[in-house]
This record gives C-alpha cells, sequence and structure tokens, in this order.
C-alpha cells in the first residue's frame, strides 16, 4: 500500500517537472532541435518564452482620458443650433436660443409665442434629435423650452465617444506601424481612460502628436458678396463679431474664424525660412457646416508642385457627403466657400462650378505634417479632445539594469535560503532546497502559461515568494521536530508534522491570497503583476513544499524500513 | 539536532504594557513627524514624500555621456524657464540623474496640467540641448550624443489623484478581506486583533516612511500589502496553535495558553522572519535605487510585523476574549436571575455558560 502510494507520488512528481521544465526551457509553437537545449539554445528560447513588461524590456505607456465633457458640450451646442434652425424653418418666432453646458447640458429656446411651445417642439423634435428616446427630457416653462440630456443618456453618450476614440486611435496606431501595441479601455465605465503601450518606442513625442491630432475638418459657407468682389475678411475679431450687427452676441448661425491668407506666393524664391507671417485675418461663416469631416472617404498627401517642399492634402467625399456638397454647390455659384480645419480657415475659393466629391486643403505643409494631417484625417476625427494622464518611458538600458539587478538579488537571497535551510535542518534541508527550486520552475512555467508578463515588482513578488515557501518548510520542519522531542516514532512524527502544519499553511495561504485577489481586482497595473506572482507562488507552494516535501520523507522512510530510528532534520 | 530555542518559557503577556507602551510611542513618533511636516514644513518637506505616482509631476532620468555637475544641470534647467527642477544624481548608476519637474502651477484648471504631464520630456530635451545631442539608439554606440533621455514618468494631477485614493482603499479593502476570512476560521475577536496588529504596522511603517522622508510611490503600496500578509501569517500561525493548545489543555486559561503557543511557535517565527530578512536584504542591497523604497518598507515592515504579532496581537486578543467572557458570564447570570420560570431560556443560557467556560 505504502509502496504503491509512494510510487504514484513519483510519478506525479516526475510528470509535473518535466512538463514544468519544459514549458520553461522548450521552444513554443514548433518543434524542438537537440540545439535548443544547448546553454545559448535554452536561454534564447527563455526570453523568447518569457514576456517581459514595458519596465524590463523599455518602451511607452500612455494613459489618456477622453474629454467627454467637451463631447457633451459640442453636442449640446450643435443641437442648440439645430433647434433654432428647424424651428425658424417652420415658421416659429425664436427670441434666443442658447446652450447651458455648465453641470448639467442643456437647450433652450426662448419662443416668441409661449403658446405656440408645445408646436415648436413637435417642429424640433421631427428634425432634430432632441427626442425622449435620445435621452433628452422636455420641459416649459413659460415661453422657454428646455431640453435636458438626462444622467443616463450622458452616460451612454460619454462611453460611446471613448469607445469611438478608442477605434480611431486603434487606427491611427496601426497605420503607424507599431510592433505590438497594447490598446484598451482602463478603469471603471465612467472612467473614460485609454491605457496605450508601445514596446520598443522610447520617445513617444511623435506618436502623442498623431493621437492627439485633432483634425476636425468642416467645409463651410464664407459670408461675403460673391465673387468676383474679393471675399470680405476683418482685421479683428471685434470688428467680424460687429459685422453682425447683433450687439456683441453671436448668433447661433455664425461663426467667426481666423484666417492666415497663404504667404508663400509672395515668397516664391525659397525664403520660407524667414518667411514672415501674414497677419491673421478674420472671417464670417454660416453654420452648421455644409459637410464635415464625417463625410470624408479619403484624404492623401501630395505634393503641391513638382520638385517643391510645398505638401497638399486630397480629399473625396463619401456617396451622402458628395450628394449634399453637390446640391450646394450647385445653388450657391459664385459664393465663396472655406476648408475649416480645427477651427480655423485654411483657404477660402470661390464656387466655379457645381463640386461633387472632391476637394483639397492647401496651406504650406510639409511632408511629415500633410502626411500625419491625411492620417488623422482618414482615420476620422476624434468626438472629443483626449488629454494625457500618464505618460512613463522607459529605455532598454534602464530595463536590462533592472533584470540585472533584480536576478541578482533573487539568487543572493535564494543562496542564503537554502544556506541555512542545510545547515540548520541538515538532511530535511535538502528537501527544502529541492522544494524550493522546484517552485522557482513551476511559477515561471505558471507565468507562461497563462501568458502573464514579467514586471519589475513581480520579480519581487517571486522573492517574497521564496519567504513564503521557505515558512511552509520550516513550519513543517518545526513541527516534526516537536513530534519527535515528544518520543514519538519517526514515522508517526512525520505522520503528525505535516499534519499539523498543513492546517496552518492552508490558513496563512488563503489569507495571503485573499489580499492578493484584493490587490489584483483593486490595483493598478505594477500591483497586478506583484500580485499574479505572489498568487502563482502561493499555490504552486502548496504542490511543492507540502506534496514533494511529503513524498522525499515517505521514501526516505521506507528505505530505511520500519523500524527507522533517526531522521536528519 | 541544532536548535534555536530550547523550550522557552516566556511569559509574553505578562509584558504587554511594555510592548504596547513602545509600540504607541512608535506610532506617535511616526504620526508625530507626519503632523508637524505637514503642518511647518521643516526644509520644504510635506507629511509624506509623494513621489509622481501620487502627487503628479514629471520625473525624467537622464545619461550623460561626461556626466556635468548637477548645479549645471540645474543652470540649464533654469535658463529653459523651468521653475522648481530638483536635480538628483543616480547613486548606482554613475552618469546618470533624475530631474523632477513639479506639477504646472494650476492656474488655469486641467488645460495648464495638461502641459505639464504631456512636455516634461520636450522640455528637459529642449534644456539639455546645450550639452549637446540626445543619442537616437544606445548612448555608448553614438559618437555624436551627449546625453540620452532614459525614462520619464510623469502622471497628471487628476491621475495622481485617482492612486491615491486607489491605493488607500486597496489597503483598507485588502485589511477587511482579511478580518473576515480571519473571522470565518477562528473567532471574530482574533480577526480583530489580528487586523489591529497590522495596521499598527502600517501605520509604524509609513511613520518611518515621514521621518526619513523616503519616497512613497506605487511600489512602495505593494510593500505595504505584501506585509499585511505576512504580518497576518505570523498572527495566524500562533492562532492556529491556540486553537489547537485549547482542545489539548482544557484546563489551562486563555493566558497561559497564549503564552504556551507563543512559545512553542517562537522558533519558527523568528527563522522564518530571518529569512524573509535575508531575502529581502538582499533585494535592499542589489535591487538597485528603483526598488529601494519598496525594498526598505519590506524590510520595516517584516521587523515591525514579527514583533508586533507577539506584542501587539496576542494581548489584545487576550484582553478582548477575557471582556466577551466577563459580559457573558454576567448576561448570563442576569438572565438567570431575571427569569427562573423561563425554564427553556434559562436552560440555553446554562447550555451556553459552561461551553464558554470550557474554552478559556
Amino acid at each position: 500500500m505504502k509502496k504503491r502510494s509512494l510510487l504514484q507520488r513519483s510519478i506525479v512528481i516526475a510528470i509535473v517537472t518535466i512538463v514544468g521544465l519544459y514549458i520553461v526551457i522548450g521552444p513554443h509553437g514548433r518543434r524542438p532541435h537537440l540545439k535548443d537545449f544547448t546553454p545559448s539554445g535554452i536561454k534564447a528560447t527563455l526570453a523568447q518564452n518569457i514576456h517581459l513588461g514595458l519596465d524590463l524590456k523599455g518602451g511607452s505607456h500612455l494613459v489618456m482620458r477622453v474629454r467627454v465633457e467637451d463631447y457633451l458640450k459640442r453636442l449640446t451646442e450643435d443641437s442648440a443650433t439645430a433647434a433654432q434652425n428647424a424651428a425658424k424653418d417652420a415658421g416659429f418666432d425664436i427670441k434666443e436660443a442658447h446652450a447651458e453646458t455648465a453641470g448639467d447640458y442643456r437647450v433652450v429656446l426662448q419662443a416668441g409665442d409661449a403658446s405656440k411651445a408645445q408646436a415648436i417642439r413637435e417642429a424640433v423634435q421631427k428634425k432634430v434629435e432632441l427626442t425622449d428616446n435620445a435621452g433628452w427630457s422636455f420641459s416649459a416653462s413659460g415661453d422657454k423650452l428646455i431640453w435636458t440630456l438626462t444622467g443616463s443618456a450622458q452616460r451612454t453618450l460619454a462611453d460611446n465617444a471613448t469607445e469611438q476614440a478608442l477605434k480611431i486611435i486603434e487606427t491611427r496606431i496601426n497605420a503607424i506601424g507599431v510592433a505590438e501595441p497594447t490598446l484598451q479601455r482602463r478603469g471603471g465605465q465612467n472612467s473614460h481612460e485609454i491605457l496605450l503601450q508601445m514596446p520598443g518606442i522610447q520617445d513617444p513625442e511623435h506618436v502623442k502628436q498623431l493621437l492627439a491630432g485633432q483634425s476636425h475638418l468642416e467645409l463651410v459657407h464664407v459670408i461675403s458678396p460673391p465673387s468676383p468682389a474679393p471675399v470680405q475678411t476683418y482685421a479683428t475679431r471685434e470688428e467680424a463679431t460687429a459685422s453682425l450687427n447683433s450687439g456683441g452676441n453671436m448668433p447661433a448661425n455664425r461663426r467667426v474664424f481666423p484666417y492666415i491668407e497663404r504667404a508663400e506666393l509672395a515668397n516664391r524664391a525659397g525664403q520660407n525660412a524667414t518667411n514672415p507671417q501674414k497677419p491673421t485675418k478674420w472671417v464670417v461663416v454660416e453654420s452648421p457646416a455644409i459637410i464635415d469631416g464625417a463625410e470624408l472617404r479619403t484624404a492623401s498627401a501630395i505634393q503641391g508642385r513638382a520638385g517643391s517642399d510645398e505638401y497638399e492634402i486630397q480629399f473625396s467625399l463619401k456617396k451622402s457627403g458628395a450628394d449634399k456638397f453637390g446640391a450646394w454647390t450647385g445653388a450657391n455659384i459664385n459664393e465663396y466657400m472655406g476648408v475649416v480645419l480645427n477651427d480655423e480657415v485654411k483657404s477660402i475659393a470661390y464656387i466655379k462650378s457645381q463640386i461633387f466629391d472632391q476637394g483639397e486643403i492647401t496651406g504650406n505643409f510639409s511632408k511629415q505634417s500633410a502626411d500625419d494631417l491625411a492620417l488623422t484625417l482618414r482615420s476620422g476625427a476624434l468626438p472629443a479632445p483626449i488629454q494625457y494622464q500618464e505618460e512613463r518611458t522607459v529605455g532598454p538600458s534602464l530595463g536590462a539594469d533592472s533584470i540585472r539587478s533584480g536576478v541578482r538579488a533573487s539568487v543572493l537571497g535564494l543562496a542564503l535560503v537554502v544556506l541555512f535551510m542545510l545547515i540548520y535542518y541538515r538532511g530535511a534541508g535538502i528537501n527544502a532546497v529541492i522544494a524550493l527550486l522546484l517552485n522557482m520552475v513551476l511559477m515561471i512555467a505558471g507565468l507562461i502559461l497563462f501568458g502573464a508578463t514579467l514586471t519589475l515588482p513581480g520579480i519581487a513578488g517571486m522573492i517574497l515568494t521564496i519567504g513564503m515557501a521557505v515558512d511552509s518548510n520550516v513550519l513543517i520542519f518545526e513541527r516534526i521536530r516537536e513530534e519527535l522531542r515528544s518520543g514519538k516514532t519517526v514515522p508517526s512524527a512525520i505522520e503528525q508534522g505535516f499534519g499539523h502544519a498543513f492546517i496552518t499553511i492552508i490558513d496563512t495561504h488563503v489569507t495571503t491570497i485573499v489580499s492578493s485577489l484584493f490587490l489584483y481586482v483593486f490595483g493598478v497595473g505594477p500591483i497586478r503583476g506583484f500580485a499574479v506572482t505572489l498568487v502563482l507562488g502561493l499555490l504552486v507552494n502548496l504542490f511543492s513544499a507540502v506534496y514533494v516535501s511529503r513524498t522525499i520523507f515517505i521514501w526516505l522512510v521506507s528505505r530505511k524500513g520500519r523500524r527507522v530510528e533517526s531522521l536528519s532534520i | 539536532m541544532f536548535q534555536l530555542f530550547h523550550k522557552t518559557n516566556i511569559d509574553w503577556l505578562g509584558k504587554r504594557r511594555f510592548f504596547i507602551g513602545i509600540s504607541i510611542m512608535l506610532m506617535l513618533a511616526g504620526m508625530g513627524t507626519a503632523l508637524y511636516r505637514h503642518k511647518f514644513h521643516p526644509k520644504g518637506t510635506d507629511a509624506f514624500n509623494l513621489g509622481v505616482d501620487f502627487k503628479g509631476g514629471t520625473v525624467v532620468t537622464v545619461r550623460f555621456k561626461n556626466p556635468p555637475t548637477a548645479e549645471e544641470i540645474r543652470a540649464s534647467i533654469d535658463q529653459a524657464g523651468i521653475k522648481d527642477a530638483v536635480i538628483q544624481p543616480v547613486l548606482d548608476r554613475p552618469g546618470e540623474f533624475l530631474i523632477r519637474l513639479p506639477q504646472q502651477a494650476q492656474t488655469q484648471a486641467t488645460d495648464q496640467n495638461q502641459i505639464g504631464v504631456d512636455i516634461g520630456r520636450a522640455l528637459v530635451h529642449r534644456a539639455l540641448s546645450k550639452f549637446g545631442n540626445e543619442a537616437a539608439g544606445d548612448l555608448n554606440s553614438d559618437p555624436n550624443a551627449a546625453y540620452k533621455i532614459e525614462g520619464t514618468d510623469a502622471v497628471s494631477a487628476v491621475a495622481s489623484a485617482q492612486l491615491r485614493t486607489q491605493a488607500i482603499a486597496v489597503t483598507i479593502a485588502a485589511l477587511i478581506g482579511m478580518l473576515i476570512f480571519i473571522a470565518f476560521r477562528f473567532e471574530w475577536t482574533y480577526g480583530a486583533a489580528a487586523v489591529i496588529a497590522v495596521f499598527h504596522t502600517v501605520l509604524v511603517t509609513l511613520g518611518l516612511f515621514s521621518i526619513f522622508q523616503i519616497e512613497i510611490n506605487l511600489t512602495v503600496i505593494a510593500a505595504l500589502l505584501t506585509l499585511v500578509g505576512f504580518d497576518v501569517n505570523d498572527s495566524i500561525v500562533i492562532f492556529d496553535r491556540i486553537r489547537e493548545n485549547r482542545k489539548l489543555y482544557r484546563r489551562m486559561n486563555l493566558y497561559d495558553v497564549t503564552n504556551l503557543s507563543i512559545n512553542q511557535t517562537l522558533s519558527r517565527t523568528v527563522i522564518t522572519s530571518g529569512l524573509v530578512f535575508l531575502s529581502v536584504v538582499a533585494l535592499v542591497i542589489l535591487g538597485g535605487e528603483t526598488l529601494r523604497p519598496f525594498s526598505l518598507a519590506l524590510l520595516m515592515g517584516i521587523v515591525f510585523g514579527t514583533y508586533d504579532t507577539i506584542a501587539v496581537a496576542g494581548p489584545i486578543m487576550v484582553w478582548w476574549e477575557r471582556k466577551l467572557e466577563a459580559a457573558n458570564r454576567k448576561a448570563t447570570t442576569a438572565a438567570l436571575a431575571r427569569s427562573p420560570q423561563s425554564k427553556s431560556r434559562g436552560q440555553s443560557a446554562r447550555k451556553e455558560a459552561p461551553s464558554r467556560a470550557a474554552r478559556v
């Protein structure tokens, strides 16, 4: 009976050890060669098998927050404009319209005739999505019509904006060809944070610019006498606003944008570096825009003139956009149209003939900036600006240093522990050493198996596991010694020692696992890596320190026979 | 047999006033320092030396080929118009400096703070251009380069506030989780005693961090949480023994059983803590500067964690159980006196009384 259980135990241990070792040093996903088991081969496969975290491998770690409040603000403002236009189109008298965006998001219309409120509401909701279904709750007080965005709608809209931003960022990241990026949402539903990790990228400056690149493209109608009169511009913003005769307030259907006229025509001789910028002018445009960037099909950077280092961006529109644009241009021959990028007028041209789906943006771009702009236009506009919350970069040599010192500390710690165990427990110390080494191998195998990444705190977690593992052995050995002292025979002392210590070991392990689970669930990045290694180490330890160690004792006893009288412990 | 402790017979609980006095003094010293620093800011210090993780701001690690002095670096940083930067050489990697830029003044709320996080690296890059070019790849293999930005850590005010709350929440959640588990496995008084002891260790460690102004970052929180685990481990080993001994020695009172259990597990406590201490010392010496706050937190925690199991957890548990016991006895006699007729209640109370007494 004893013999058989010993055999069973030995087989289990042998299988686990071999499988564990193979997971650690064997190549994955291909047949092993003999070459893989030479020292250099092992080193190479080891480096392949263990996923190193950014702090060890080097790379960039960015956390950005989507400014969803800006998104909701713009949405509310756009809705206010659209609502006013819809009501006016339906022939109602609207005294005033505005958006409230502090605290709650509200669209407020002031009707000329309070009794028409309900009719205005219907007219507006027919054209603009200010419906209950879209999350706007309506209320009217006196001559005021108020649509308030409900809390749940705010959350849903904000969440969708974050998802959309994530997709757009993904497109941009893929377009620039970052190797093995990690891109995911971080934190809870309401955090609106996006985590981006890029191994190997030491200087994220360019990527950052590209990601945050706001490319809100609009094609607008510029308010000006039609061609051949020159386009109407103003020297200051105030002057432009004053031209509206609205007492300094901006009507909902007008906007004022800066316009920097292209200066390079005057400097063809190539004095671009010293090119004095022409003064900024201001123009008044109609709101809403004819079409915006959402209607873009594609955009690409092309050279402006053969041999010049000036670039421009050519774009084409989707079917729906082309229809709208074609209809508008057909009806407005000789009117002025502007290309607005990020609230700045890039170029103004008059409509010579109906245009459908082609256009270009000119404006002194270098190749790099034209490429970047085309990319951000292609991937679509971010629904809201993003803001960087965290930026961490690690150079490869810093990471290599960390690995070196981590490994050195582990080896020294392990050596000290082994030395002590061998001196203090002599024969049984060998048990402990075998258990410890097996623990390390299986823990690394576990990390590889679960595809976990090894980080600096993870290495620290391993060192602590050495401590926990050795604690189990000490508990067992001390208990066996106690039982021996109280006059029990060797086999029964071993039996009792393991039995009693086992309860304690389970209790201590479970408490630490409980706290590690909390670390994993509530912790961020580095703390998580630490928790993973610790839990893995503890689970493995139940096998190596209890099962394996006990098997060795059983083997010792069975070898010496029933009348074993002494135990080296 | 090579034995550290032969049959020790120390009256640990008898020294409880002394032990608890020491603990209270240590806690007061730490908390006092923290309060004092919080209030008066001697030499510009704060209650705790929080790293960028919790305070926000930017740290840039720069390695130079021909290292200038810290003063020269400061001069160039000042010239670039960056205010209040702190230059700090990395001791274990010669030629390397940490340049700390504080959180930008929050005059324009979010936008200003955006600038602080986003452009720290670019700012330092501009300031250092006076020393030469930055290496594109490795510093040593680039003959024209003078320096290399090896790493940056930038955290915004919003994110650091989040991390701060999260760290506190995680620590408290872990403590509550343990309290529940121990209450489930033992008695809730044991759980409370263990958790109070752990809390004490965390407070003392934080106090020492305040006194010596060691930087507190995310890894320190990880260390504190490990301590929580280790410390409760120690308490559980002793509690386990108490539970076992109470079945063995039914006549012995709780005070003596606790003393006996502490003595019986003493060699295990000392050996384990000693070995963990050794591996942590290895980490302190060889783990490098990045992990130093982490390893120091562990080192302190191991020392106080071992001490508080014996000095704090035991006495509190015994004191509490005794209070409960006294209250229980009073309640039982009161119930018996009040309702001699109501037999069932009297009986159940009587039934309870001996079982409770047998455990003491």
